[in-house]
């Protein structure tokens, strides 16, 4: 038995597994958690403890550096920066998360039968990954951005900004995710409780849900982690190039380029959401990396796929 | 030899094909069309109007006819017109691709040439202070996008130093030395954020290397310690790095479209934006082609490399 199975049976359900898995977490991976987690309830207290209005204009504080009033500046509205960016943190949160949610659900699950099932099926989802990881991540997302929300005049299939854009995102990460949980599930497929499941006439679905996934998910789990950076970044760039979230409703990307006009006037306005996105993003790679060594034992962040193309 | 090159370039093909299929279908099923693109959201162009630029465009006719036809002007080298100007895409794409790809080529060597002595130096004294700084780094470059790095470059070195200029393009045959001035601040950055992982999958291989066998016995012989280091454990190191050359390429070349948005590039990727914002189908399809055979291409060479790095692979 491989240690990444070993390791990944140690970490139980609920609360104690949780706890166990704190505690075998490297130092890099603790410091992650807690970044992520100080973001997330700081942008959460955001709208309900902050005394300014993300939306709300003053004109009587345009472009304030940090004071008392306003730690970090007010942006060219007289809007407030910090309160700004924590309202913005839900949103690149929340469109990320839903981006790396689909990309699991529908890549994941491609890859979970592909790995399983083999043959005509595994040839066809691997080519489908191919062409999904050949173009470049940013330029396909923006061409799905601009088909999907293309036609002016008939109403498409557009479910809203938010939703396109996560939409978007999470297409392009179907093609990592399908390889590593096909990877996953390719280390377990032969094993002997596999074959047990099957001897007691368990049903195909049964056994890739109870027997197969539990025993594959700690690969799956460390890669959706990372993703979630990756995610963060492309939301932050399709803001900034005015295809993401859209103004006056604050993200990240979209500040950093109001900024980008005043920047030697009040450098706060771009630097201090930027330096949020920075520090949001490490969270997520360390504790990318802290749980890659804590569930599957390896260490370092390996090459992504040792194989050169086309050999597999 | 000529058998496995032979048969990496027809594997290519279906990817080739797919990435086609894929530019094609997402401007044909998704709502909206190079028409309604053309007149704009609240035109008055007539029912009958709209028709009759469907027939002309040939977006009239089934799916798979347009398919049929979309193929075969592929291999025509044929890539439409462009909605807007009436040039061909072709043409443009002939204009921008050299400069994204003088870009992207010099970025590349750029990050190789400082991620490997680099990943050398940390990986020959393991969690020494160098080795920690530059994992540090590489963690912070690793978290930032391109478009904040190119902002907080030109914040520094142009608006506040002066030094660079803060955008712009000038040929290199108008005048070499603007060229590269003009040419620093991108590179810069697409060099950096590209350094960040090269160096640590470089330090990574160099240092299991350096801890195997043939290193002692290299020691042991007397051999310099630069000659240990780098024609021992980097040759053997080699694979890795250059597997993670072909795949940071594609992160390089959506940066790409990125940084010559912020220092206003005349590129492939500005090229997509701007057909993206004008709604001008054929232009955006023609450049995620590009990019997508480009970055097909260059992974086909990094195979060939590999053959060329390692023997073994050769009768492979």
């Amino acid at each position: 038995m491989s240690p990444a199975r070993i390791a990944g049976r140690a970490v139980g359900r609920g609360w104690r597994g949780a706890v166990a898995l704190w505690q075998r977490l490297p130092h890099r991976g603790r410091v992650g958690a807690l970044l992520l987690l100080g973001v997330v309830l700081a942008a959460l207290l955001a709208r309900v403890g902050s005394p300014y209005d993300p939306l709300q204009l003053d004109g009587s504080a345009l472009l304030q550096g940090p004071s008392l009033r306003h730690p970090l500046g007010t942006d060219p509205y007289g809007r407030d920066t910090l309160t700004r960016i924590l309202c913005g943190a839900q949103h690149s949160l929340g469109t990320a998360g839903l981006a790396v949610l689909w990309a699991l659900l529908a890549g994941g699950g491609a890859g979970l039968l592909a790995g399983y099932y083999g043959g005509r099926l595994d040839q066809l989802l691997c080519r489908l990954a191919d062409v999904l990881l050949a173009l470049p991540a940013l330029l396909l997302c923006l061409a799905i951005l601009t088909f999907l929300d293309g036609d002016p005049v008939s109403e498409g299939p557009s479910f809203g900004r938010r939703y396109d854009v996560a939409l978007a995102i999470g297409v392009i990460y179907m093609g990592p995710l399908l390889r590593v949980s096909r990877a996953a599930v390719l280390t377990v497929r032969h094993e002997t409780y596999v074959e047990a499941s099957r001897a007691l006439g368990a049903t195909d679905l049964h056994i890739l849900w109870r027997t197969v996934l539990p025993n594959a998910a700690a690969p799956i789990f460390v890669e959706v982690t990372l993703r979630l950076a990756s995610a963060l970044l492309a939301e932050a760039s399709l803001s900034f190039l005015g295809l993401g979230t859209q103004p006056p409703e604050p993200s990240w990307g979209e500040m950093i380029a109001d900024g980008r006009r005043y920047l030697l006037l009040s450098p706060w306005g771009s630097l201090a959401p930027g330096a949020l996105l920075a520090l949001v993003v490490l969270g997520c790679n360390l504790l990318g990396d802290g749980l890659r060594a804590a569930l599957t034992g390896q260490t370092a962040r390996a090459v992504e796929a040792p194989a050169p193309p086309g050999r597999d | 030899m000529l058998g496995l090159a032979l048969r990496r370039v027809l594997l290519s093909v279906p990817t080739l094909v797919g990435i086609a299929l894929l530019v094609f279908l997402l401007s044909r099923l998704l709502p909206g069309d190079a028409v309604t693109g053309l007149v704009g959201p609240d035109s008055s162009a007539s029912p009958e109007r709209l028709a009759e630029l469907r027939r002309l465009l040939g977006l009239d006719q089934p799916l798979g006819v347009q398919l049929w036809r979309f193929f075969a002007a592929l291999l025509h080298g044929e890539l439409g017109t462009s909605l807007r100007t009436g040039r061909k895409v072709a043409t443009d794409l002939g204009l921008r691709g050299p400069v994204t790809l003088e870009l992207a080529g010099v970025s590349v060597a750029v990050a190789v040439a400082l991620a490997v002595p680099l990943a050398v130096a940390a990986a020959a004294r393991p969690g020494s202070w160098l080795d920690r700084a530059l994992g540090a780094l590489s963690s912070l470059f690793m978290a930032l996008p391109h478009f904040f790095v190119a902002l907080l470059l030109g914040l520094l070195f142009a608006l506040r130093l002066g030094w660079l200029p803060p955008a712009g393009w000038v040929p290199l045959h108008e005048s070499p030395g603007q060229h590269l001035r003009h040419l620093c601040l991108p590179v810069t950055t697409l060099a950096l954020l590209m350094l960040a992982p090269l160096w640590r999958v470089g330090r990574a291989t160099i240092a299991t290397e350096l801890s195997r066998d043939y290193i002692r016995t290299a020691r042991a012989k007397g051999l310099r310690e630069s000659a240990v280091r780098y024609r021992h454990a980097l040759r053997n190191a080699a694979l890795p790095l250059v597997t993670a050359i072909g795949l940071q390429l594609g992160n390089l070349l959506g940066g790409a479209v990125i940084v010559e948005q912020v220092f206003g590039i005349p590129g492939v990727g500005r090229l997509a934006i701007e057909g993206i914002n004008l709604r001008d189908y054929p232009v955006v399809q023609g450049a995620t082609l590009a990019i997508g055979v480009a970055v097909i291409l260059v992974n086909l060479g990094v195979d060939a490399l590999y053959a060329l790095l390692d023997p073994r692979l050769r009768g492979a």
